[in-house]
């Protein structure tokens, strides 16, 4: 089993990784409190495990391997960071550490009911980044809701890296994989077009957080910025996911 | 073609359905010309279409629906469409298509085909198809659907005739029906016939198809679930079973399977009956880059929207001077206050008469067509679209932009348009920030008063400080209404030259409510006030209100009925003060701090009595008197803080 000490590395990694950077060993130590020696150390054995590509030059990314088990730490973290700040309203200084231990133990059966419980969150609480989805394979937190009881584990389980239209800068092209929300938005959805596989390309980003404007199937659609944050697509860039 | 048969079998109805923006109205307006009727679904607030039409000895009625893109109704309007489609059933269904978006638009064809509707297609926009390099082979088009397809170009009329003629062809049955039916994936298809075959068995009834019904049951749509259910659980007990074998096989809800095999089809039949030539930028791509630029954008949507309230402000400007100019010239139109019972009562119906067609129609008219050019062009989507944000702070999503500028006219017809909002509680907010707007009526107010005696700075002031308070109220509102609010999903179409026609005719359905709802208020309320006065039973009024009028907001005592005026006619206000001191010249009585918080009281504190009534209509008595009251309290709050702040300027 994988142990706390590699989840925390592989967490950390992912968020020094957004954009496509490359993480430096230096950005490694301050960013988790220990010796670089100690970092250089561990990250080669994270290379050995397949988990990152490490230069001891150029610097550390993670792995599709990596990436997975890092994308999963990270919603847990944000998960458990909404549920500290919104349900159990402990102050916003408390919540970011008692979420970093937490995280480790929490099962991912537990993640799941989290989930549900906090009727599927988009962002955090206090810094709005976005909560990675899961990697369930259902179209909709409403069919997870609807169907965890028949025994998730039984199911697939999905891999693409996943990108909300939200999060999509003009230009960008993806196939829908995945939308979050409830049953009445996802049809009307679904109506204009937006269904499983569909291609979608970005037309227009309005400014300070508005509308996305999405070309599909020939027309054009305004997406309100929240409902664009529910539509999940492929995008062909896998590895950089923007903030 | 026999003159002597009964009047019925020469008779049929036509309905047009579709997608928004495709053209039907212009295809309405080319069947019908003058001869229209619009008014309201009975019991509902969606607008109503009917004209008519002679044609080859025919007796055609045309009814045009509201815009729907599927029969999973997303909001109120589209589910007019549904029920009359199901339960009126038309002779025919003209479906009408925007040739450049046949992929979109065949969705909906799809599922008006699984209703067994009889149908012809029209396919409109071919011009606008052409000039994005697409043709479409309506032959094949017909061939692989089995429904007749006529093309047509309906602002210059192309092909209308023989839309007609079609329609009348499959509407009396004279041309056979051979719609090809549309075959979903063999696992699919195998359960839909299962559970057609157990509603028949079963003895379910239902208005709608057989195949259509087990469709939506493997849908899983609500409505259809409990109409069955509530004949037969063994049907519905059935279908969800089968729904769950649907949802193993394609590891996806049922409903997502079954929507994404209808686009399928849709694609496929689109893409086998059009060719894309060269796709060159088109006029209207450049506009789009313009008016949703980041920097560009803004300004070109807050000119736009500025402009109409200068055209707002120079034209009301320009009416309350003619206003006071009739008042020295017909005597009658004055509001009298004594004199003989009767004479009062006459007066005041002959004021309030006047009082709206010289006054909000002259003024609202032109606001009104110039706000229908601007909606009917496209602009007013990309308008919504920069405004999105802004408007989601007070829970609203860019569209509610529409009703709010219409506010800016009159409350009435704004509050009505708020329907294009689909949840209740968004259309709600929408109609509390639209009371929120200074209607001309109240912009008479504030130029008769604060732009005539204290100075125009003050007059833009308040309105200013008014948009700034609905922000305010409207975000407290957010937080207290309960419910939820969606998000915006607009379709952005391209730009269009405006047509002539179809804007006269929005022109005139909003205006139209301003005749048959506010003017008899008027009329009525205005007498009834009057009288009231003249016979001293509102003079104690000022007494009871003193505390308020004179106390808190250092305004003379007669302000108490002032204000009582206000709400049968917010204009009532200054003109009745004219009638009780005897003079235009407010300066006489009235200080500029006590001028501008009469003005500003007036602007916030009550929607007038059509607009309550329509507040009550639309919602719950419950709503409109607690918008009512919350007003009430607000500017009367309001009024006495800028009285106090105001003495310190003046």
């Amino acid at each position: 089993m994988i142990s706390s000490n590699v989840e925390e590395y592989l967490e950390a990694l992912y968020n020094l990784t957004r954009n496509g950077k490359v993480a430096t060993t230096t950005e490694i130590s301050e960013r988790l409190k220990i010796a670089p020696a100690s970092a250089t150390q561990m990250l080669k054995k994270l290379a050995d495990g397949g988990y990152v590509r490490y230069s001891p030059y150029r610097g550390t990314t993670l792995t599709e391997k990596g990436l997975r088990i890092a994308e999963k730490m990270t919603r847990k973290h944000r998960l458990l960071e909404r549920f500290l700040h919104d349900i159990l309203k402990i102050g916003e200084s408390m919540v970011h550490k008692q979420a970093c231990e937490m995280e480790h133990s929490l099962s991912d059966q537990a993640e799941v009911a989290l989930c549900q419980f906090l009727k599927h969150p988009h962002r955090c609480p206090d810094d709005h980044m976005i909560i990675p989805p899961c990697d369930l394979p259902f179209s909709s937190c409403k069919e997870c809701l609807e169907r965890y009881a028949d025994g998730v584990d039984r199911v697939e389980r999905r891999g693409e890296n996943l990108t909300s239209i939200g999060d999509l800068r003009e230009h960008d092209v993806g196939k829908v994989a995945f939308i979050r929300g409830d049953r009445r938005v996802l049809q009307r959805l679904l109506d204009m077009g937006l269904t499983p596989g569909t291609s979608i390309s970005v037309v227009k980003v309005a400014p300070l957080k508005g509308p996305i404007e999405v070309a599909v199937r020939g027309s054009k659609l305004a997406l309100g910025r929240d409902i664009a944050c529910t539509v999940f697509v492929e995008t062909a860039k896998s590895g950089a996911r923007g903030e | 073609m026999n003159v002597k048969h009964q009047k019925d079998s020469k008779h049929l109805t036509i309905a047009l359905a579709g997608n928004a923006n495709v053209g039907k109205s212009m295809i309405f307006n080319q069947l019908t010309g003058s001869n229209q009727i619009i008014g309201n679904w009975p019991g509902k607030t969606v607008e109503r279409a009917e004209g008519s039409l002679h044609f080859e000895g025919y007796d055609i009625t045309v009814i045009d629906l509201p815009g729907i893109y599927s029969f999973s109704t997303f909001s109120l309007e589209e589910v007019v469409s549904k029920e009359y489609i199901a339960f009126e059933k038309p002779d025919v269904v003209v479906n009408v298509i925007d040739a450049s978006l046949l992929e979109r638009n065949l969705y909906f064809t799809i599922q008006l085909m699984e209703m067994d509707t009889p149908l012809v297609l029209c396919l409109n926009q071919t011009d606008v198809a052409e000039k994005k390099g697409i043709t479409i082979d309506t032959h094949r088009l017909e061939a692989t659907l089995g429904v007749p397809v006529v093309a047509t170009v309906a602002t210059r009329g192309k092909g209308i005739r023989e839309l007609v003629k079609t329609a009348v062809q499959i509407g009396q049955r004279k041309r056979e029906l051979k719609q090809i039916p549309i075959k979903y994936g063999e696992e699919v298809e195998t359960r839909i016939n299962r559970l057609a075959e157990l509603m028949e068995s079963e003895r379910v009834e239902s208005p709608y198809p057989a195949r259509w019904v087990a469709i939506r049951l493997l849908e899983d749509d609500t409505d259809t679930k409990e109409l069955v259910g509530s004949q037969s659980e063994h049907v519905t007990d059935a279908a969800q079973a089968l729904t769950k074998e649907l949802e193993t096989i394609h590891k996806e809800p049922s409903f997502v399977v079954v929507s994404s095999e209808r686009y399928s089809l849709a694609a496929r039949t689109a893409s086998d009956a059009q060719k894309q030539g060269i796709v060159r930028t088109s006029f209207s791509d450049t506009l789009d880059s313009i008016t949703t630029h980041r920097i560009l954008g803004y300004f070109i949507s807050a000119g736009a929207i500025g402009g109409l309230m200068l055209w707002t402000f120079i034209i009301g400007d320009f009416l309350s001077r003619l206003l006071s100019d009739v008042l020295s010239l017909l005597e009658p139109a004055r509001p009298r206050v004594t004199g003989p019972i009767l004479s009062i009562l006459w007066n005041g119906v002959f004021g309030g008469f006047i009082a709206g067609v010289t006054l909000v129609i002259p003024f609202v008219l032109p606001f009104y067509f110039m706000l229908a050019m601007i909606e009917d062009s496209g602009f007013l989507t990309r308008v919504a679209f920069m405004m999105d944000n802004a408007m989601h702070k007070i829970g609203l999503h860019g569209k509610a932009i529409i009703p709010f500028i219409l506010g800016y006219g009159c409350n009435v017809p704004a509050i009505y348009s708020s329907r294009i909002m689909e949840t209740k509680r968004e259309r709600l907010l929408a109609a509390f920030v639209i009371t929120l707007a200074p209607c001309s009526a109240r912009t008479v107010v504030i130029l008769g008063l604060v732009a005539a005696f204290v100075g125009i700075q003050w007059a833009l002031a308040l309105y200013l400080i008014d948009i700034l308070l609905i922000f305010a109220l409207g975000r407290i509102a957010f937080k207290v209404v309960p419910g939820r609010s969606t998000g915006l999903i607009m379709e952005m179409h391209s730009f269009r030259v405006p047509s002539l026609s179809v804007v006269a005719k929005q022109t005139w359905t909003r205006t139209r409510s301003l005749v048959y709802v506010v003017i008899p208020i008027y009329v009525l309320g205005s007498a009834l006030v009057q009288a009231l006065y003249a016979v001293g039973l509102l003079e104690p009024l000022n007494d009871v209100l003193s505390p308020i009028t004179v106390w808190w907001l250092a305004l003379p005592a007669v302000t108490g009925i002032l204000l009582i005026f206000g709400i049968v006619r917010k204009e009532l206000t200054i003109l009745m003060l004219a009638a009780i001191y005897g003079t235009t010249n407010f300066a006489l009585f009235l200080t500029p701090v006590q001028m501008i918080t009469l003005a500003l009281v007036t602007m916030l504190y009550i929607p007038c009595l059509a607009t309550i009534a329509v507040l009550g209509r639309e919602f719950s008595w419950k709503a409109a008197s607690a918008m009512t009251l919350a007003e009430i309290s607000f500017a009367i709050f309001a009024g006495g803080i800028a009285s106090r702040l105001l003495s310190f300027v003046f």
